[in-house]
């Protein structure tokens, strides 16, 4: 029950509550509900304003049509980018080995306080300053060209470490109970790992992903210096050689994400409709972001499902 | 719950000298466990103190004592559970069928095959019952259905909760269980491992009057067939279930340590120490 039926003592044995203390929880209720509430306001607000404003140009051609095809265009090859952005930057769920390893492995010490420490800092250093970092150090020092791969490594430098650090949080939260069951049923460390602690942990293995390879979706300032601005046109799905640089598939490819596009419509653009395409390519980011996120939480309840059977 | 002098146990024959080497010899059972001067120290620092005892194959040993005696320190030694705590160490023989389990050779995950262990609060893992129960027997590679379900069921059916759960075991999670039949799916869990030694710590003090005393049948139905270990802070508990009690205290250092062992029913009637019978008559702990 509430405080109040407890504190009523001072009354005289009235089973009244203190209204003080009642008052003081009805405000914290009422605070919480209330920040509740406005967060999901404001993620109502966005998606119904860019909702609404990308009506002008929203349609099946636009999502599905070329950039240069008209006027106003479509912005496929964008998605197209965008997604291999992020089923390349996939890459980055490696961190979770390395999470696996710090949390269940590595032993408490100055060394690896230190290592928490610096893959928290590393992850919060302004994505311009990783974007320069990525053009000095894969531009113009490994020699890449402006293209995806050079992208995604500039996006590991900073995802890397904080999916290793989400992961091992993620793994923390699996109560030693579970482990110490497992492990006195004969278990070893691994199966341990590999039955009991990563099943357990999916939850927050996901959200893990969610906000680093989802971080690709909206990262701008990174990928400007080192994925390039170039929106791609003609893509031609038939080549397959992922060394030409033309390829759709190619690494080596330069091309906009569709955060990057939106910055380039609304700073360069001398397109009449810029600030309508690039209310359009916000819609569709925002609709890819929910996607994936609903879509990542379903399989880590399969995940889950399939992990703890069998 | 501490209350005056228990009953003694259901059909205690055995009442005599205080020596349990006198006891152990009166039966025809051999030594499964002895510790030989055990010490467990956290850093350096002794939290079990010079610990002798024996027990028997085939019968239940009751660890007794206040909070801090290191009853539970001293259990999860035979099981080697305290590696797992960074800076403990257990100094002395724990040995097994007259092997030590501290040597270097032996393996902790062997050891636990052979001794399982049931915690104080029931931990089943969030799965089915079914895959509880399976989850030891799969670990060790038993791969074969027919024998997986073949030894579930058994499990359970020793563990006396196949009744209540044989129309929904495989779909049912273990967590969707009541406290008391969790518990017995935990013991079910370790039954399916086909151990010879039970360790138990508390197993019943996070359940009600009734599941308790199911428990406790079980414990004896289990000791037919298993040596079983129990640390628990119910003296009833220990005076209904146990054939040798082991009373620890803590000292002035700390440490906790063996105060006497010997048959239950003696222990409880005609304790040889002081402090034995101040605890068990209640006034102290």
């Amino acid at each position: 029950m509430n405080a109040g039926t407890h504190s009523g003592r001072s009354d005289g044995g009235s089973l009244r509550g203190s209204s003080r203390a009642q008052l003081a929880d009805t405000a914290a209720t009422v605070t919480m509900w209330a920040i509740g509430g406005l967060v999901l306001l404001i993620l109502g607000l966005i998606i119904v304003h860019f909702a609404i404003a990308s009506l002008d140009v929203m349609s099946i051609g636009f999502l599905t049509g070329d950039t240069s095809e008209s006027a106003v265009g479509g912005v496929f090859p964008i998605i197209w980018n965008s997604v291999y952005l992020l089923l390349f930057s996939l890459l980055l769920s490696l961190g979770i080995l390395a999470g696996i390893y710090m949390s269940e492995y590595a032993a408490r010490n100055r060394l690896t306080e230190t290592i928490r420490f610096a893959e928290e800092a590393i992850s919060s250093v302004p994505s311009i300053v990783v974007g320069m970092f990525g053009l000095i150090l894969f531009v113009d020092t490994v020699h890449l060209p402006f293209c995806m791969l050079a992208g995604v490594l500039a996006l590991t430098i900073f995802n890397l470490p904080l999916m290793t650090r989400l992961a091992e949080q993620a793994l923390q939260a699996v109560p030693q109970s579970e482990r110490q069951a497992s492990l006195a049923l004969g278990a070893t460390k691994w199966q341990t790992i590999r039955h009991v602690v990563v099943p357990l942990g999916i939850p927050g293995l996901i959200t893990g992903v969610i906000l680093t390879a989802g971080r690709v979706f909206g990262e701008a300032a990174v990928l400007l210096f080192t994925a390039g601005q170039s929106v791609s046109t003609n893509l031609d799905f038939t080549n397959f050689n992922i060394t030409d640089a033309a390829s759709p598939y190619s690494p080596f490819r330069q091309g906009a994400s569709l955060a990057v596009y939106v910055w380039d419509l609304n700073s360069n653009s001398i397109n009449p409709y810029a600030h309508q395409i690039a209310n359009g390519v916000a819609m569709v980011l925002i609709a890819i972001v929910l996607i994936f996120n609903l879509g990542a939480r379903g399989l880590g309840r399969v995940l889950t499902r399939k992990l703890t059977a069998a | 719950m501490t209350t005056t002098i228990a009953q003694p146990a259901i059909r205690r024959v055995e009442v005599g000298t205080s020596k349990v080497a006198d006891e152990t010899a009166s039966t025809a059972a051999g030594i499964k466990i002895t510790a030989e001067h055990v010490w467990v120290k956290y850093n350096g620092k002794a939290a079990v103190r010079d610990v002798t005892v024996e027990i028997r194959e085939r019968s239940i040993l009751a660890l007794i004592g206040p909070s801090g005696s290191g009853k539970s320190t001293f259990l999860r030694c035979f099981n080697r559970m305290n590696d797992l705590i960074p800076g403990a160490s257990v100094e002395g023989d724990v040995c097994l069928d007259g092997e030590n389990v501290q040597d270097q050779g032996v393996s902790a995950v062997e050891l636990r095959r052979r001794v399982g262990m049931v915690f104080q609060r029931p931990n089943p893992f969030p799965m089915s019952i079914y895959e509880n129960v399976a989850y030891g027997p799969r670990r060790r590679g038993m791969g074969d259905k027919a024998r997986l379900d073949d030894l579930v069921e058994t499990s359970l059916k020793r563990a006396a909760l196949w009744d209540e759960v044989k129309d929904d075991f495989r779909k049912k999670s273990g967590l969707a269980l009541s406290g008391g039949q969790q518990q017995r799916l935990c013991i079910a869990r370790v039954l399916a491992t086909d151990p010879e030694v039970i360790l138990m710590d508390e197993p019943a003090s996070a359940l009600d009057p009734v599941s308790t005393l199911r428990i406790e049948e079980l414990m004896r139905e289990l000791r037919e067939q298993y040596t079983i270990v129990i640390v628990t802070h119910n003296m009833q508990q220990a005076a209904r279930v146990s054939d040798i009690t082991a009373f620890f205290t803590m000292g002035e250092d700390r440490a906790g340590y063996l105060v006497e062992v010997g048959a239950t029913g003696r222990m409880f009637t005609n304790p040889t120490e002081r402090l034995t019978e101040d605890y068990i008559s209640g006034r102290f702990g």
